[in-house]
């Protein structure tokens, strides 16, 4: 056997009822499950969402630091938000915070110990998914008021 | 004494009473990552609503009124408050997404570490930001 400097390999070994071994999937197991399903969908969507958020700290941080810098570093950055990427950006990152903000208040409760069966699952699913709707349109709605006035 | 263990315990579990009572096995933490994660998740709530209509009604604004904004006393302080938080979340959730996705085990551990510096750099750099534009 190949040397492997990591332990945990020995875990990932398996055996099928016909004796051959089988390498166990990585977690969270995209390969088997059905990704269209609600239960996989919310949770791989909550991993994305908050990646995509970690990405778009990158963002944040370049802002606050243009606004302590001074008018002249603000406004380029103002320029790029106002530009057709920026609000692009903007958009998705709308999305994520709001997908991953609803949902994790959805997690939370599942760590109470609430809405474990299969039919909550589902609605708390679809309520995740229009409230991100309505709150990222309500977020816009704000937007565009203060950017117009 | 085992009298009063219930003979389930004492047939499955091989851990000793104070092992039991300290919660934590050989790696010597316990639930802590994973307890503090939902505590910053909580305190995000508020927050993170905050913070994304107060910039979303602050569209287009320019500087003075954004800095001075920001420069508030309760403003600069829920601004420290948010980027703390989000950032202590931030790498507590890289952490787990790096454990689960990266082998073997010695790079998961150095990207662990990388995104643990890069965030304790880019909260630092953001509160350095508010604290100027409060000061």
């Amino acid at each position: 056997m190949a040397h492997n400097p990591d332990a945990r390999e020995a875990l990932m070994i398996g055996t099928r009822t016909d004796g051959t071994t089988v390498r166990r999937p990585l977690s969270p197991h995209l390969q088997v499950y059905d990704m269209l399903q609600m239960s996989s969908a919310t949770s791989i969507s909550h991993r994305i969402t908050g990646s995509a958020w970690s990405v778009g700290l990158v963002f944040f941080v370049w802002w606050i630091l243009a606004l302590a810098a001074g008018p002249e570093s603000y406004a380029r950055a103002q320029w790029f938000f106002g530009s057709f990427i920026g609000v692009i950006v903007l958009f998705g990152l709308s999305v994520a915070v709001w997908y991953h903000t609803l949902n994790g208040v959805r997690h939370l409760v599942w760590d109470a110990g609430y809405g474990y069966d299969i039919p909550t699952t589902y609605r708390t699913g679809w309520m995740v998914i229009i409230g991100t709707g309505v709150m990222t349109v309500l977020t816009w709605i704000v937007g565009i008021i203060a950017w117009a006035s | 004494m085992s009298e009063h263990i219930p003979a389930v315990n004492r047939q499955t579990s091989m851990q000793t009473g104070l092992g039991r009572v300290r919660g934590s096995g050989s790696a010597r933490n316990g639930t802590h990552h994973w307890w503090m994660q939902r505590v910053t998740s909580v305190a995000l709530l508020p927050l993170t609503i905050w913070f994304v209509f107060s910039i979303a009604a602050h569209a287009g604004d320019p500087w003075e009124v954004m800095a001075e904004w920001i420069g508030r006393p309760f403003n600069a302080v829920l601004m420290i408050l948010l980027i703390g938080i989000t950032f202590h979340h931030t790498e507590a959730g890289l952490q787990v997404v790096i454990e689960d996705y990266i082998r073997p085990e010695r790079r998961a551990m150095v990207a662990g570490l990388v995104i643990k510096a890069i965030c304790l750099v880019a909260a630092l750099l953001s509160a350095l930001a508010v604290i100027r534009l409060a000061v």
